[in-house]
């Protein structure tokens, strides 16, 4: 028992921070209907941001959370930038062209952004300083550190304080009104390009703390670390389906148990016929199965004039 | 073809059509023919070296540490001016990117094959390795690995390729050793990340482990992309093992590590070359303490030129060793020995020479057996302390000093042990009497 405990804390805190990647996501998606590639990049620019900053201030005497959150406060501005930039120089451009060119400038600029990082960061892991307390509690003899404590926790306020700003604000209706149409949006009076850019900011601020998240629970950033995130992010907007914000959550955590799920119980209910490697087949077939049933993902709405 | 061809004498241009691949270099430097001794000034040939690592990805690391190594040996050759067949030879090298990608790493190997390198320093893993081999034995170009270690990559009789450190069925049978005598471990939890050397080195670990006596309680699987552990150690933590076995790259090791100590699992890690790295110090941090690894070779700090070595590549890049560059070094120097010996840089010509290869390099005297792996190839354990590998003992291997006799008696002292521990697993050809043999090994 302790072990499917443990395994549903591991899948949660993996899952969290899927979830707020994948916000990212399904937010540009709901908008512009554009898979904006880019965006796992934007989380390991995050992680690198931040780790940097904390790294100088390691050795400051500075308490350990103060400097994380200092990090987090560097990584979030530089983020914000760079999503606002992204979209005025590789998507807005192309806002009316056919809709494989954005696609393919988003891979672009994703393979830039890794490229540029390796150059500026190096090739190298960087490990994050031990600066946080390692310390934790057990659940049913399940252990979770206070750190996962707070990515979980922190994830979901910033996925309610999202909803609220999304659903109870002038500036959450206009982007509702854009996505539902922008011409007309635009005719009603919403400044839609305020709208969009206003979209990628809070999107790459989202990516800001998700790769602080990750980066410190992993204790590891590399360049390359956008990537696979970013695939298993959209997998998980997917699941959720793409375009609906607590569709996004929803998926991330699923996602996050799943393969928790998977990789410790698939071996023993095979009896060994398929492995642990087997986890992120078991991911995409769970992702297939949704699909047949539910083309649309789990809560997406009518998209497919879109897709 | 223009100024120098008056210089050149006939016999060289007919040596420039044979050798086919060599391309003539850009005409001596002014000083030299200006000097006014008799002969002509010589005639020089431009070698390309292929060398293929990833550059790019999560190995990067690793890939430009190798290509350092490499770098670093025709650099130091070039500067020697050295001569073969008559010609002053310039080692023009290209180093490529395979993104640690098997299908990357044809290609790869296809485009130096396409730019008629004269030979191949490469690949970094196996999976890249053996694909790009057969490509390699198919344009008849000599290939060095520097750290391909699935024991495949010359088991499929390819006169091309050779290696310089010790495959996996050495390393995986001295670790598995290791893991049930010295460290006796009853229940081992196996780990790899699926690639042709992860899966090749645990397999080998494995048979190791249950012939020594183990138990193996749990098989679990990962890859060499992912940061995200909780859930397979947490399988891993309920079957309660003394000992967990990862067959990988540092990347996943060190991030292991500290999910391991985050879970609360007690037991140590223990893996080969992959994770021997100052990079898992710094991914593991304190969670490093107390893993074991094993690295081919012996320690780098303890062979003849290994402090000339890290010195010269400190002051030349600027940056620390990760890991293989003393490898690729040595792969390289080989294969300018074999051309000097050879008297030739003609592919078909020095391949001769390879395997008849006795040489001393940083990280051991090089020999090749029948299959192009390297012989009596010595293995170190080390155990992390205070954030350094510290060794512990290294197992067979000669001496880096011609000494031959003293580490023929001490491999034959070896043999003699095998029936003691080994049990079951003396049936095992030869070799095993390099495993788990702890009178026999060399306390270095």
């Amino acid at each position: 028992m302790d072990t499917f405990i443990q395994q549903i804390i591991n899948g949660l805190v993996l899952g969290s921070i899927y979830a707020l990647v994948a916000l990212g996501y399904t937010m540009v998606y709901g908008i512009l209907g554009l898979i904006n590639f880019a965006h796992g990049e934007v989380v390991m620019i995050g992680a690198l941001t931040a780790l940097t900053v904390i790294k100088l201030l390691a050795n400051s005497g500075l308490p350990g959370i103060v400097v994380v959150l200092l990090g987090l406060a560097a990584a979030v501005p530089v983020c914000m930038a760079l999503g606002f930039t992204i979209e005025r120089v590789a998507y807005r451009p192309l806002r009316n062209a056919p809709r494989l060119a954005p696609l393919i400038t988003a891979i672009g600029v994703s393979i830039v952004l890794q490229q540029l990082a390796m150059i500026f960061w190096g090739r190298s892991y960087h490990a994050f300083p031990p600066i946080l307390p390692t310390t934790g509690r057990d659940i049913g003899g399940a252990h979770i550190t206070d750190l996962q404590i707070v990515i979980v926790l922190l994830a979901a306020a910033i996925m309610a304080g999202l909803m609220l700003l999304v659903n109870k604000t002038r500036l959450g209706r206009a982007m509702r009104a854009t996505a539902e149409n922008p011409q007309i949006a635009g005719l009603m009076g919403v400044n839609i390009n305020a709208i969009i850019s206003a979209t990628f900011l809070i999107g790459s601020a989202l990516a800001a703390v998700a790769g602080v998240m990750v980066s410190a629970n992993y204790s590891i950033a590399h360049y390359h670390m956008g990537f696979i995130l970013g695939l298993k992010a959209f997998t998980a907007a997917v699941l959720g389906g793409i375009g609906n914000l607590p569709g996004a959550m929803l998926g991330g955590v699923l996602l996050g148990l799943i393969e928790s799920l998977g990789a410790g119980y698939i071996g023993d209910l095979t009896g060994g016929f398929l492995g642990s490697h087997y986890q992120d087949v078991f991911a995409f077939f769970v992702l297939i199965l949704v699909l047949v049933f539910r083309p649309s993902g789990l809560m997406g709405e009518k998209v497919a004039e879109r897709a | 073809m223009r100024f120098p061809v008056k210089t050149i004498s006939l016999a060289l241009a007919s040596s420039l059509v044979a050798f086919g691949c060599g391309k003539e270099a850009p005409p001596p430097p002014p000083p030299k023919a200006e000097q006014p001794a008799a002969p002509p000034a010589k005639p020089t040939v431009t070698v390309k070296i292929g060398h293929v690592s990833p550059l790019t990805g999560p190995q990067a690391h690793l890939g430009k540490d190798n290509e350092n190594g490499a770098r670093l040996a025709i650099e130091e050759a070039n500067a020697k001016k050295l001569e073969i067949g008559g010609a002053v030879v310039t080692f023009d090298f290209m180093g490529e990117d395979d993104q640690a990608d098997p299908k990357q790493g044809t290609t790869v190997a296809q485009k130096l094959i396409d730019a008629k390198v004269n030979g191949v320093i490469g690949h970094l893993n196996s999976g890249t390795t053996i694909p790009a081999s057969k490509l390699y034995s198919e344009a008849g170009i000599p290939q060095i690995s520097p750290s391909a270690t699935n024991p495949k990559y010359t088991q499929q009789g390819f006169k091309t390729a050779f290696r310089v450190m010790a495959n996996d069925e050495q390393q995986g049978k001295v670790l598995g050793g290791y893991a049930t005598q010295q460290l006796a471990g009853k229940k081992i939890a196996i780990v790899d990340d699926r690639t042709a050397y992860g899966q090749g080195v645990a397999d080998e670990f494995e048979k190791a482990a249950v012939a020594g006596g183990a138990k193996i309680v749990a098989r679990e699987f990962t890859n060499d992309k992912a940061t995200d552990f909780a859930a397979i150690l947490t399988k891993i933590k309920s079957k309660k093992p003394d000992l967990v076995m990862y067959g990988g790259m540092d990347a996943q090791a060190g991030p292991m590590a500290q999910q391991l100590k985050k879970l609360g699992i007690k037991a140590k890690m223990i893996f080969a070359d992959g994770g021997c790295t100052t990079e898992f110090h710094k991914l593991a941090g304190d969670a490093a303490e107390g893993h074991y690894c094993s690295l081919p070779g012996v320690p780098l700090e303890k062979m003849p030129g290994g402090k000339a070595f890290m010195d010269k590549y400190k002051a030349k890049f600027n940056v620390d060793i990760q890991l293989y560059a003393p490898y690729s070094y040595d792969a390289a120097n080989v294969m300018i020995d074999a051309m000097k010996r050879a008297n030739s840089v003609e592919p078909a010509k020095y391949l001769v020479e390879l395997p008849k290869t006795a040489f001393d390099g940083v990280t051991a005297r090089i020999t090749f057996d029948e299959r192009g792996d390297v012989k009596d190839g010595a293995i170190t354990l080390y155990q992390a302390k205070g954030g350094k590998w510290e060794a512990l003992e290294t197992i067979g291997g000669a001496p880096a000093e011609p000494a031959q006799p003293a580490a023929m008696s001490g491999m034959g002292g070896m043999q003699g042990m095998q029936g003691q521990g080994m049990g079951g697993m003396s049936g095992m050809q030869g070799m095993s009497g390099m495993s788990a043999a702890p009178a026999a090994a060399e306390k270095k």
